[in-house]
């Protein structure tokens, strides 16, 4: 074996034109592959079967309330950050069927919803999202009670996880302990290799079926100037963060900060429209409704995404507990940023600065929260 | 720990075989699984239940037999309407039970004291049952019943029992006395101050609206009862019942995992915060 080719970790490289033998080999073992793509002004996620429906040569410009598309100077395929859509919109629908029921003789029959036989492979899964999938798996994989449609769909997922090369400045996945380097479980793991001279990608493996899958496509094995240079992606990834906070404090702080005037003036701003929960890749909160056919014989329960900024959300006979916007942001950010902890082990929040970009009126999250949770607390007596 | 459940979210047919108007717009039911054996359960719990093709509410269990739950309903929506509305015979959905029960077996040895407002008896009920059968494990039974009016005083036949039963000091108050009226008139707070408990021996298990149970966790406070020996029962929104739809969040806790019997030294700050 040669010393410079010798590799601490097992990883291989392929050409930007390989990428489409990948995306071929994941369709041809029955994966419906969801990646980036443009449409109307964003990118999103969607089904894809070539290399020519991913976002070539555009990145995303962001910053509180903005969201705007631009043409880069290379032709990256992932040179953007994050976009409107969030994986969770496969594992997690915005609606579900739970259940059937049916009038019988016997008053009536129920018929749970059939298993979900999707089989997704996800192109283009960042750290913070391969964070966000593993924060929604605790939750609903791994708590008293299992959601097993979710888990269904997760079994069946595949990732292939894509190293972040260029943040936006509504990020700060490095101040939440996510990223922008992809540590969590993937089955592949793509850093973009791209200069005046090649477009290449390199691959790591992360999981007998990632091992599996590369095998079947033309790598070459990974040289170390390829792992410095993948090495050094990431590291001026991490350079050109967006923003760094302290999120140290936030379990406690904000929790004892119940009545910090900074909440009413956010609600002053606040529309209560609910985007930041929408666009939010951890937040999983859902309502439920019932329906009946017209003959009034067959009914349904269908589950649906919810926001904590509705009314309805708290409503209990005689009036919704929160009420004000005040107290149902509060609600919102500090369930991410501090109850979650206490419930799941984990921070809420990844960093992805959707909910940043995506406010209509540009409430920051991680502004506000360390604006809440300043060393000094807010002067006793002030009015909340 | 994960429970490996068929499926929580889809409800088990049950069959209505008693049903009998209490108040004006309250209803008590019998529910007989139509399929398979009753759940086991303990005072304290609920069930989701569900009016095909209206919707599910959380409804505590107000008692139970071999045969099935008894659940008390207030009409004050559609869905609660449409329950109550049930007659003997008909079907309904059912999942449960879920949450956190009252500590009656914590409780042994020890002075119980009861407090209910309003519909709030009706969760209560089968951890008072449960202490009476069992009246030689406990120290002093004290029972604190507050209602609107005299003639809105939940479940009238079980508290003569009780008044009957050995030893349970029952008391009750109304907000508004008609003329026949010779008890008490104001709130149920009020009446724990002159009852005789040991307030450094006692459980107290507290049930009712919102204010009701604030007020009396601080008078049992100030009367000595220490907060992590106080019990209140809590209601919030609720969709699922199993922790996934985030709606009866109250802090850090899912009232339906987390409670609906929650200790209140771990809420008692929590309770201060307006809109929590
Ligand atoms: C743990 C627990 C135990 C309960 N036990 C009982 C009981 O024993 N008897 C009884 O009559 N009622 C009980 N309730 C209240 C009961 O769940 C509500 O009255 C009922 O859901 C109202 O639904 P609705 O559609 O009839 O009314 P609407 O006012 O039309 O309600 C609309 C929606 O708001 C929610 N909602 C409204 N009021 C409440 C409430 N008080 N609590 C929770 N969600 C609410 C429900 O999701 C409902 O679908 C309990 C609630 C909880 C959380
Ligand atoms: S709270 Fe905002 S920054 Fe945090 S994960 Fe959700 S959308 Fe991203
Ligand atoms: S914070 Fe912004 S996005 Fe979230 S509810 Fe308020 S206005 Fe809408
Ligand atoms: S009722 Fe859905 S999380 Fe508690």
């Amino acid at each position: 074996m040669r010393s410079d080719t010798e590799t601490p970790r097992a990883a291989a490289r392929i050409t930007r034109v390989a990428l489409q033998a990948l995306i071929d080999a994941l369709i041809a073992r029955g994966y419906a592959v969801i990646g980036p793509t443009v449409r109307d002004g964003a990118i999103v996620y969607d089904q894809l079967s070539t290399t020519a429906e991913l976002p070539a040569g555009w990145t995303d410009e962001q910053a509180p309330g903005r969201y705007r598309l631009q043409r880069r100077d290379d032709d990256a395929l992932f040179g953007f950050a994050v976009g409107p859509h969030s994986w969770k919109r496969y594992l997690h629908p915005p609606m579900e069927t739970l259940w059937t029921a049916r009038s019988s003789a016997d008053g009536f029959d129920f018929s749970a919803a059939p298993s979900p036989t999707e089989k997704y492979a996800f192109l283009g899964v960042r750290a913070c999202e391969l964070q966000a999938i593993a924060i929604q798996d605790r939750v609903f994989q791994h708590d008293r009670f299992r959601d097993t449609a979710y888990a269904a769909r997760r079994d069946n997922a595949l990732i292939v996880a894509v190293h972040c090369a260029q943040p936006a400045s509504t990020c700060f996945c490095s101040s939440m302990q996510s990223g922008p380097k992809a540590r969590g479980a993937f089955d592949l793991a793509l850093t973009e290799l791209l200069d005046a001279e090649r477009h290449d990608f390199l691959v790591e493996v992360g999981s007998p079926a990632g091992a599996e899958l590369l095998d079947s496509l033309a790598a070459a094995e990974a040289t170390r100037a390829d792992l410095d240079a993948a090495d050094a992606v990431i590291a001026q990834a991490e350079r050109r963060m967006g923003r760094t906070i302290d999120s140290s404090v936030f379990r406690e702080r904000l929790r004892d900060r119940a009545e910090h005037p900074r909440w009413t003036e956010v609600a002053d701003r606040c529309l209560s429209c609910g985007n930041c929960t929408m666009v939010c890749p951890t937040c999983f909160c859902t309502t439920v409704e019932d329906h009946t056919d017209l003959s009034g014989a067959q009914a349904e329960r269908v589950r649906k995404w919810d926001s904590c900024f509705t009314m309805e959300f708290s409503y209990i006979h005689g009036g919704s507990v929160r009420q004000s916007t005040g107290a149902r942001y509060r609600q919102w950010m500090t369930h991410k940023l501090s109850s979650w902890v206490d419930q799941f082990g984990s921070s809420g929040c990844v960093g992805c600065g959707r909910c940043i970009a995506w406010c209509p009126v540009g409430i920051d999250i991680a502004a506000e929260a360390t604006a809440i949770c300043a060393d000094t607390p807010p002067t006793p007596g002030a009015t909340p | 720990m994960t429970v490996a459940v068929a499926d929580p979210m889809l409800p088990q047919r049950y069959r209505v075989t008693h049903a009998q108007r209490l108040l004006d717009d309250t209803v008590s039911l019998r529910l007989t699984p139509q399929d398979g054996e009753l759940p086991s359960w303990q005072p304290g719990q609920f069930n989701m239940l569900y009016a095909f093709g209206v919707g599910e509410s959380a409804i505590s269990i107000s008692g139970a037999d071999d045969n099935g739950f008894e659940h008390t309903v207030r009409a004050v929506g559609a869905v609660s309407r449409a329950i109550a509305a049930l007659q003997v015979g008909d079907s309904i959905g059912l999942r449960g039970p879920f949450g956190s029960a009252w500590p009656v077996t914590a409780a042994e040895g020890a002075d119980v004291v009861f407090v209910a407002g309003g519909l709030g008896l009706a969760p209560l009920r089968p951890a008072i049952e449960a202490v009476l059968q069992q009246r030689e494990r406990y120290g002093r039974v004290v029972l604190r019943v507050g209602a609107r009016r005299p003639q809105d005083l939940l479940f009238p036949e079980a508290l003569e029992r009780w008044r009957l039963a050995r030893d349970v000091d029952i008391d009750v108050s109304v907000d508004h006395a008609d003329t026949q009226w010779r008890g008490h008139v104001g709130v149920v707070t009020t009446l724990i101050a002159g009852a005789r408990f040991d307030p450094h021996e006692s459980i107290a298990m507290v049930c009712g609206p919102d204010v009701m149970m604030r007020f009396c966790a601080r008078s049992l406070h100030d009367e000595g009862v220490a907060d992590d020996r106080i019990y209140l029962s809590m209601e919030r929104n609720m969709k699922c019942a199993i922790g996934l739809c985030g709606h009866c969040q109250f802090g850090p806790s899912f009232i339906c995992k987390d409670g609906p019997v929650m200790r209140y030294d771990t809420i008692a700050d929590r309770l201060n915060v307006r809109e929590l």
